[in-house]
């Protein structure tokens, strides 16, 4: 797939909508277009994080280890969701396993890379904190109410 | 306002702790016409009275379809009840779901837990006269696998190309390949177009008020999202006060409610 | 007053208890029993309170003699008339185990005919409250329907305030406004002691047709209204209603709820008390064999901890949240419910707290706390 072609797809996304166009330009210059079929595991928990998903289609499970029931899946993340904001939060080293369930179809971004642009430039850096954080809330939310047990006991 | 007698015809184990019951009357009369969203009055002789919604089909005239969660006495001795012994229903009460005012939209219908119950009904009449609506979508969320309601109907009808269908649970299970996470994380996903949906929500009350939220974000009108309330009932029918939620009954007013009437209530403590 | 204003002399006064229970009626009116004027059902005129008064401050009831040999010179007492029409305590149907499950046979008792004496203007408005509740709804509480069915109503024009009442500020009071068949006014005087008399329906015409009573003369119609419009001119307490419903209503999180539950003790007697409070539950009992089950309708009050049970807990579980809800409901969502509000200004609630909790001083709290608001503001 063409680059431009990855930059529209990357524009066209919630998720990075209203950037400023040379704000996209770094953000889809090194994206690429990744294909992980089932079971492939896309880090591990303590690696370095550098990379961060776009996911297209197909769907990622969050996993715990635990040395009794092996791996334990916490959330999933799906089609049009972000996989992967470790990056970008010292000490930027990924905090749980994520594993391909359904095959998926993925740009995969340079975290790394957009990490120290964004030392740089504050502009780039603000925005892309900006957004992580409503999403690091948002997640932080849903999983505190999935904590609840709220269908398993009286609420 | 007397129970009328009705036989278990057939009693199915749904899950752990859930069950179906499938009535007709005992005099052999066609069981009470009911519209989605609507509940009775179930009587166990000697124990009391509980209010279930109606979980079947409204265009089924032959059976009176009402699962259960045994949570308190009377759902408890319900559990315990088997095809041939009889109960008393009183009913149907309560406001429906819109399944009229939402002709033309498309439908997001999201169930927790239970909440899948009350909107079986809706899913088999939106089937039934499926050119009147645009999409429709069932977002089900609930606590494991093993939880899941109506396994088979739902995999029936997900079957269909007509219907999508997403379910999550909050834990996984072994097997599970599903999605694990909060059913409000289906919502960003779904297939509708906010400008033109309905969504009808029914599960335990925090989990609709962050499913109202998350489905206000999306876009969807305010004036187009309806909830199911619940309180204790006794008389069902507005004159014990019993049920009253704020200024409404939930047996009269309510089952059903849009956002806008529900406006301020919800974040109010212990109304 | 009408031109159609009779009296009736006290002597003659027992002429007036035999028309009320003729047709078969029970006439049920005040007596004095245990400390306390309570309705019962009454025959003789000296079943009445006969010089007999109360003495009411917040938590407090007393009677006492009074200074004449008035009929109707106390006020109101714990009961109200609720206890007649919608009885604490009613079986709805019993039922038994048989071959097929079980059957239930529906309740043949045959209604009893009521004529009430005494009746005043904020209890007749008490009536009409629990009429528009529990006659004029959907479903029909087929228990009040029978009772209230021909009940006859003889009102009586307070000549006296209580020191609890506020009438005035419901706009129910001391004129009784509508609803009775016949409304008396008790006049004690240098002339003597006599009843004004007038009808307000075409029952109350013909009993009063039957009765020795004579045409009033202007003086006594004089005398009459002069008595009701000083019994409005010394009511103890008041009440703005102005922008009441939307006060409460917005006003859920003021610091005088957690105020007033540090002394309310949910009781419930207020419910208890209440006249227009109609709450009520559903009891399944059986008996030992388990054969045999019945259906009770038993008063409730939503100042109990099981009234807003729901699988696991109760909704309601702090005094605080529990006194909002009676007082918001009695003052505020009673208006959007039923167009009007709940209470009517007897002033029982204040009387018989236990610690004197009185409602008309909670909503000036209530006021006063808010901040200015387009309707609750003062203005």
């Amino acid at each position: 797939m063409s680059g431009s072609s990855i930059e529209k797809i990357i524009a066209s996304h919630p998720f990075f909508a209203g950037l400023a166009a040379e704000s996209l330009r770094l953000v889809a210059e090194k994206a690429r277009l990744v294909e992980l079929p089932a079971g492939e595991v896309i880090f591990h928990q303590g690696e370095a994080a550098e990379r961060f998903y776009l996911i297209r289609t197909g769907r990622v499970a969050l996993d715990v280890y635990t040395p009794r029931r092996g791996r334990y899946t916490i959330q999933t993340i799906e089609n049009g969701e972000i996989l992967g904001w470790s990056w970008l939060v010292p000490p930027y080293l990924w905090r749980f396993d994520a594993r391909v369930i359904e095959p998926v179809e993925a740009i995969e971004l340079d975290g790394r890379r957009l990490r120290e642009l964004g030392e740089v430039d504050h502009d780039l850096g603000y925005e892309l904190y900006k957004r992580f954080a409503t999403l690091i809330g948002r997640r932080l939310e849903s999983t505190r109410i999935q904590l609840m047990d709220l269908y398993g006991s009286s609420h | 306002m007397i129970p009328v007698r009705y036989r278990i015809g057939k009693v199915r184990r749904e899950t752990h702790d859930t069950f179906t019951l499938e009535l007709h009357r005992l005099d052999g009369q066609p069981p009470l016409r009911f519209r989605p969203g609507q509940f009775n009055m179930l009587y166990l002789f000697g124990v009391g009275e509980v209010a279930i919604s109606i979980s079947g089909d409204p265009d089924d005239h032959e059976n009176l379809v009402h699962t259960i969660r045994a949570v308190g006495t009377v759902t408890k001795s319900l559990e315990h009840l088997g095809p041939g012994e009889v109960i008393g229903v009183r009913g149907p009460y309560g406001r429906a779901w819109p399944v009229e005012e939402s002709r033309g939209q498309d439908v997001v219908l999201v169930a927790g837990g239970i909440g899948l119950a009350p909107l079986r009904p809706v899913i088999h009449h939106l089937l039934a006269r499926r050119a009147d609506y645009g999409r429709i979508v069932l977002l089900y969320g609930t606590r494991s696998p093993a939880d899941i309601l109506f396994r088979r109907e739902l995999e029936r009808w997900r079957a269909r190309l007509d219907l999508d269908i997403l379910v999550t649970v909050d834990r996984m299970a072994e097997d599970w390949r599903g999605s694990v996470g909060l059913v409000t994380t289906l919502i960003g996903r779904a297939p509708f177009d906010p400008a033109r949906a309905t969504a009808m929500i029914c599960g335990p009350e925090v989990m609709m008020r962050y499913t109202m939220a998350e489905l206000l974000e999306r876009g969807v009108a305010s004036e187009s999202l309806y909830l199911s309330m619940e309180r204790n009932m006794k008389c069902a029918v507005g004159l014990c006060g019993h049920c009253q939620f704020g200024p409404t009954f939930i047996c009269k007013d309510g089952p059903v409610f849009s956002a806008p009437e529900m406006a301020g209530l919800l974040n109010l403590r212990e109304v | 007053m009408s031109q159609s204003a009779l009296i009736l002399e006290r002597e003659d006064f027992r002429h007036l208890l035999a028309a009320l229970g003729a047709e078969g009626r029970t006439v049920i009116g005040p007596t004095l029993r245990d400390g306390a004027i309570i309705y019962d059902e009454i025959s003789r005129v000296e079943d009445l309170p006969i010089g007999w008064r109360d003495e009411q401050s917040p938590g407090r009831y007393r009677v006492e003699r009074s200074d004449r040999p008035a009929l109707f010179d106390y006020v109101v007492g714990p009961q109200s008339w609720k206890k007649i029409l919608h009885p604490p305590a009613v079986k709805l149907w019993s039922a038994r185990r048989t071959a097929e499950g079980f059957t239930i046979d529906a309740p043949v008792e045959p209604p009893r005919r009521y004529a009430f004496l005494g009746v005043r203007g904020c209890e007749m408005e008490a009536i009409a409250r629990l009429d528009r509740i529990l006659l004029e709804g959907e479903y029909v509480d087929s228990t009040y329907a029978a009772n209230r069915e021909g009940l006859f109503l003889v009102a009586v024009n307070c000549g006296r305030s209580g020191g609890n009442c506020f009438c005035t500020s419901m706009g129910t009071g001391p004129r009784v406004k509508r609803g009775y068949d016949l409304v008396l006014t008790e006049l004690i005087d240098a002339e003597g002691h006599r009843f004004l008399l007038e009808a307000g329906s075409l029952r109350g015409e013909r009993m009063l047709a039957e009765l020795p009573v004579r045409i009033a003369a202007e003086a006594e119609q004089t005398a009459a209204t002069a008595l009701i419009e000083a019994t409005a001119a010394g009511m103890g307490r008041q009440v703005e209603t102005a922008g009441l419903r939307e006060l409460l209503r917005e006003q859920s999180n003021s610091p005088v709820w957690d105020e007033v539950a540090q002394r309310c003790l949910t009781c419930a007697n207020c419910t208890m008390v209440c006249p227009t409070c109609f709450c009520s539950t559903v009891e399944d009992v059986t008996d030992l064999t388990g054969d045999h089950a019945e259906r009770w309708q038993k008063w409730d009050s939503c100042f109990t901890m099981d009234f807003s049970y729901l699988h696991g807990g109760s909704v309601r579980q702090s005094t605080r949240s529990r006194y909002r809800q009676w007082l918001t409901h009695k003052m505020s969502t009673w208006i959007d419910q039923f167009g009007e509000p709940g209470c009517v200004g007897c002033g029982r609630c204040i009387t018989w707290c236990p610690v004197g909790i009185d409602l008309t001083a909670e909503i000036r709290a209530i006021r006063e706390a808010s901040p200015a608001t387009t309707n609750g503001g003062r203005s």
